[in-house]
């Protein structure tokens, strides 16, 4: 019998996995979506409305069906599969890059979300005040949204890190469940409860939990102390 | 500087139809009841607005011309702007805000000093503070020193007192006279508030549902019969006088104004010898007799002759006077209008029961 402490290789590999899937994403996620909220938080009409549905979209569907059409948009005979094949020569399903673009829309309302609050309660009046001072938009964007948004950033970066590292269902209809390669740590502890070893199973959920909670602990303070500093 | 602007906008319901071309020195005054569309006009002619069918230029500098495609944004035009908010940059210290705008100035622009800015505006002791901390009024200050600092040629303001008590607003226009006699900017300052544009400007640019109605000399265009000014309840006239004598012993300063010159006197002693002041007389403390008053405890009276006379309501009519070449307002009533047999061309004698100093 295993120390229930001890975590084995494998469980190693999925465990680093996870955590630079989670790292991958969230930073792409971080890039593509400032524009997105931008464009979002100064829109208005029926672009940004269905835009915003789209957004949301992976919040209300459920995993397998996200995972399952991914998994054919992806797959070898898919639009993007295709193309990526006859580009690498490899195909994106059952693979880490294939895992980080279903983790990209996966977890894209919780970074595109709190960006576009974020960017909705700076409102346009600093970025003008900027303008007349002499400042580019690029440069008022660095300067002024960026610096005004930051609990925005910090929030949407660790709820989008901690959603992608708790995906389950997505991860398994495109990447399959290959140790080392595709197997991240939900899918792990999945593995240990199929095979009734239930004490890597507690190690494992324990890990995530408290990782996750940390995560929230962190983003309450640091808006708490935002919001204190400010009055 | 010459401004040149014709604008096209529409916004909403709202039309913006404005020709403004004036000659910019001084503080001019954009004045027009809320919802005239000054604020939109300010914004077209800062670039944070784009009118759809215009025309901008300032000096040589073409800003806007439509039917060139011709649009400089904002950051690109030498012109600085105070808000009626102040819109610091919450996450900089004062002085971080600031050298926000210094940083930015052009150098092809007039670089304004640092310290005669912090100097003008008294900014020093706030320097190291962070804008939530400061109060209104010394928001609003920095405000003005952090547009002053990008060495703006234009220096517009919509409505910066807006939001302030009457002891904040006398601090802030003293503070912006300051300014525009130190560093010699032209100012627009917009109001819908007639006591502070009496205070500051020097020409007005009169502004009604989306268009501009007259330019001029502010004395002028406040003495307009032609102009709704006039015909306010607080319809007055400026004087710009000189201080020639202080009479302590009753605690009254003489001024002269006019050619030939004529006296005024006012309750005060505070003023000093050979000081420009600004005087404000209200058409309804102006009264009128044929004769020279020989026993009156009125002070001040002047001869004046009947320019034009134009009724406003059954019982009153609004008579226009010249004193030594001054437009003066008087409010009489018909009644007395027509038992003293007055018509254009009269000389009369004006007296004038209280004089308020403006600055």
């Amino acid at each position: 019998m295993t120390n229930p402490a001890e975590i084995g290789n494998l469980d190693w590999q999925a465990l680093q996995l996870s955590l630079l899937l989670a790292g991958v994403t969230t930073l792409l996620l971080l890039i593509i979506g400032t524009p997105l909220a931008w464009w979002l938080a100064r829109s208005r009409g029926r672009k940004k409305q269905l835009t915003e549905a789209v957004v949301a979209l992976p919040l209300v569907l459920p995993p397998t069906v996200l995972g399952f059409y991914l998994l054919i948009f992806l797959g070898p005979h898919g639009w993007l599969g295709g193309a990526w094949v006859s580009l690498t020569g490899h195909a994106l399903t059952f693979r880490f890059s294939g895992l980080v673009i279903a983790s990209l829309l996966y977890s894209l309302p919780f970074v595109v979300q709190p960006l576009q609050r974020a960017f909705e309660s700076i409102g346009a009046k600093p970025m003008e005040a900027a303008a007349t001072l002499g400042a580019a938009p690029w440069d008022a964007f660095i300067h002024v949204a960026f610096p005004l948004a930051r609990g925005g950033y910090l929030t949407a970066g660790i709820l989008g890190f901690a959603h992608t590292l708790g995906e389950f269902g997505v991860v398994l209809m495109v990447g399959g469940n290959i140790p080392g390669q595709t197997q991240v740590i939900s899918i792990a502890i999945y593995d240990h409860v199929e095979s009734l070893e239930y004490s890597q199973a507690h190690t494992l959920s324990a890990l995530l939990l408290l990782l996750s909670f940390s995560a929230l602990l962190l983003v309450n303070r640091f808006n708490r102390h935002h919001t204190i500093g400010t009055q | 500087m010459r401004l040149e602007a014709q604008l096209y906008h529409q916004q909403g319901a709202f039309y913006l139809d404005s020709q403004l071309s004036a000659d910019l020195s001084g503080v001019t005054g954009l004045f027009g009841p809320s919802g005239s569309g000054k604020t939109t006009l300010l914004r077209c002619l800062s670039g944070l607005e784009r009118a759809e069918r215009g025309v901008v230029c300032f000096g040589d500098q073409i800003w806007q011309d439509e039917s060139k495609g011709i649009f400089l944004p904002p950051h690109q035009r030498p012109v600085g702007v105070v808000f009626q908010e102040s819109r610091l940059f919450d996450h900089l210290t004062i002085k971080e805000n600031l050298q926000f705008g210094h940083q930015r100035a052009k150098k092809a622009q007039s670089r304004v000093c640092w310290d005669e800015v912090i100097d003008i505006l008294e900014l020093a002791p706030l320097l190291t503070r962070h804008p939530q901390r400061l109060s209104g009024g010394e928001q609003q200050r920095v405000a003005i020193g952090r547009t002053l600092l990008t060495g703006p040629q234009l220096l517009i303001m919509d409505e910066p007192l807006a939001s302030m008590d009457h002891t904040g607003k006398k601090k802030i226009l003293g503070f912006i006279h300051r300014v525009q006699t130190h560093l010699k900017l032209p100012i627009l300052h917009v109001s819908h508030d007639m006591g502070e544009i009496l205070q500051l400007a020097d020409y007005l640019a009169l502004m009604e549902k989306g268009r501009i109605l007259a330019t001029g000399p502010i004395h002028e265009m406040i003495t307009r019969l032609d102009l709704p000014l006039a015909h306010r309840g607080d319809a007055s006239t400026l004087l710009a006088a000189q201080v020639t004598e202080q009479e302590l012993a009753y605690h009254l300063s003489h001024l002269t104004f006019g050619k030939p010159s004529q006296q005024l006197f006012i309750p005060n002693t505070s003023l000093s010898l050979g000081e420009q002041v600004r005087v404000r007389i209200f058409a309804r403390d102006v009264s009128l007799t044929l004769e020279q008053p020989k026993q009156t405890s009125i002070l001040n009276h002047f001869p004046a002759k009947v320019v034009e006379i134009m009724p406003e309501n059954p019982a009153q009519s609004m008579v226009k006077l010249s004193v030594s070449g001054s437009p003066i307002l008087s409010r009489i009533t018909k009644k007395s209008l027509e038992s003293l047999g007055i018509v254009e061309g009269l000389s009369v004698i004006a007296q004038v029961k209280s004089i308020a100093l403006e600055r």
